[in-house]
């Protein structure tokens, strides 16, 4: 069953002097219960405004358009009021990319918790609260001993944690992780990976990490979302993208050659300014396979946006 | 070489964050130092960069202990180091942008004559292109704000350098380029490399040995 489908979503910052920033073009997916979307790709291309998006969290300079479906509801086109009082939190949990800045500094983690309980579930009465706070630190592994201090006084792995609690208290249907294992160590990481995907795989939520982290994706993805300069480039399954045969776009085979237990070897160049993209494909610049056809902008078939992506035959050379 | 002998550091008096810890990095090496996040490894850069005064213990470089900290320490002693944190955002100034972020410990030492030369250098071994160094560091993305804080902390020819998670924030990509950015000034320079981290498949494959906090006790690794 199908949580979240969105269907064309481009998102265009006005910026002074009448540049526009393209941080999102016609971005297509769907996220189903039960299933964990990664989206990947590097920093800067787009995946934080993506979220942003769907949460109508987006600066007033803004604009969208297409649709990002959640049930019957569509959340571009909703107003602040049902984004604020149905959806966050008790629709969409947001699990966000760096806690330190999203925990509020002068507060515990205990107060924090109880008062999200509060005021996302029924329970009532300071004893309440408090077992219900404590089981919500339980679940994201969050050490009890630690609930009563402020967040400066946390580590990074630990305030991931704290924000990881306070995400799940609404259980709600869709979870969005922004870069969730951001700062945490190898372990940490597949701890709250694994976290993740037993709150999919138990309660049957759909899951969609953002990440640059391709092993934490690895681990818990069912599907892979390649985004570049803005763009979904490549969708598909993550045993496939990860295992045999392999990505099919030129970028995502770069960008598992950067691994470090792999070639090692970065993509040349950087990637374009979302306010200057090409004309044609974007990667064009930086590809090794690109020809006179790259000039015009590739359309996405079935899983792949490019004129001359790998094919199955010649991906084991 | 450079010589941490029985450091315990932290910020409280009676709370050490790191006990009697001993490492040494020769002449040239690679040593990566791994553990699990809040255990203390990257006070132990701090100590180790001149940035934070231990509780008691003895830094040695080349054999001459190391008696003040911070802006108190000789100024051979500190620009010998370059430092890279995890996160760029915090460690670069937002109002400079990126070409006098770079040149900055040029102008601190006094030798603003080498600012042109120096700036442009760094940032083509970077990738950084002309157009980003005129920016400021909200307009840019953090892959290429690590990119200048990599050319800042290479700019005064440092003989250590210490880089304190450099790729976590990083996609595959960058890290890789960053890793290939530090090793090839390595290999001109001689300089020793003291990288910390939480990435044992990353450490494993660029530093010589790694050093695991838990135990303290060394593994070789090929590199």
């Amino acid at each position: 069953m199908t949580v979240l489908s969105v269907r064309g979503l481009s998102v265009r910052f006005l910026m002074p002097g009448g540049r526009r920033v393209a941080a999102v073009t016609d971005a297509h997916f769907d996220a189903a219960a039960g299933e964990c979307l990664a989206l990947i790709g590097e920093s800067g291309c787009g995946k934080s405004v993506l979220v942003s998006a769907l949460l109508g969290l987006l600066p007033a300079n803004a604009q969208t358009a297409g649709e990002a479906r959640l049930g019957d509801l569509d959340l571009l086109a909703a107003d602040e009021r049902t984004l604020a009082r149905t959806v966050r939190g008790r629709r969409i949990g947001l699990i966000p990319q760096s806690p330190a800045a999203h925990l509020t500094p002068v507060r515990t983690i205990r107060s924090q918790l109880e008062e999200t309980v509060a005021a996302l579930t029924g329970v009532r009465g300071r004893a309440a609260l408090r077992s219900a706070a404590e089981q919500a630190a339980r679940r994201a592994a969050f050490p009890e001993d630690h609930l009563d201090r402020h967040p400066h006084e946390l580590s990074g792995g630990l305030a991931q944690r704290a924000a990881t609690a306070l995400a799940l208290v609404g259980d709600a249907p869709l979870l969005l992780a922004d870069e969730p294992t951001t700062g945490l160590d190898r372990d940490l990481v597949d701890h709250t990976v694994d976290e993740l995907r037993r709150h999919v795989d138990t309660a049957g939520r759909a899951l969609l990490v953002i990440t640059h982290d391709l092993a934490a994706a690895e681990r818990v993805a069912d599907r892979v979302a390649v985004m570049y300069a803005g763009r979904v480039v490549e969708l598909t399954d993550a045993d496939a993208f990860f295992g045999a045969p392999g990505p099919r776009h030129p970028y995502s085979r770069g960008l598992l050659r950067a691994l470090p237990d792999r070639a090692f070897t970065a993509i040349p160049g950087m990637p374009p300014e979302l306010g200057n993209l090409p004309d044609g494909c974007a990667f064009a610049a930086r590809c090794d396979r690109a020809a006179a056809t790259c000039a015009t902008r590739p359309p996405m078939t079935a899983t792949v946006a490019c004129h001359h992506p790998y094919v199955p035959e010649d991906s084991h050379a | 070489m450079l010589e941490l002998r029985a450091i315990t550091a932290g910020y409280e008096r009676h709370a050490p964050v790191v006990r009697d810890f001993s490492l040494t990095v020769g002449p040239g090496e690679v040593v990566g130092l791994l553990g699990p996040s809040g255990c203390g490894k990257s006070t132990l850069a701090r100590v180790a960069a001149l940035l934070h005064r231990p509780d008691s213990g003895t830094l040695l470089l080349d054999g001459e202990p190391v008696r003040h900290w911070r802006h108190r320490a000789a100024r051979a002693q500190r620009t010998a180091f370059g430092v890279v944190f995890q996160q760029p955002r915090l460690a670069a100034d937002p109002r400079l942008r990126l070409a006098h972020l770079i040149a900055e410990p040029l102008y601190a030492t006094g030798r603003r004559s080498e600012v042109p030369d120096r700036v442009t250098e760094l940032a083509s071994a970077v990738g950084l292109t002309p157009d980003l160094l005129t920016r400021r560091p909200h307009e840019v993305s953090d892959g290429q704000l690590q990119r200048a804080c990599l050319a800042r902390a290479l700019v005064l020819r440092p003989r250590w350098l210490i880089c304190d998670e450099m790729t976590a924030m990083l996609d595959a990509s960058t890290g890789a380029a960053l890793v290939a950015v530090v090793e090839a000034y390595r290999s001109t320079t001689g300089a020793a490399l003291l990288a910390v981290g939480h990435d044992r498949t990353l450490l494993n494959r660029w530093c010589g040995r790694t050093v695991h906090w838990e135990t303290s006790c060394e593994v070789p690794e090929a590199s």
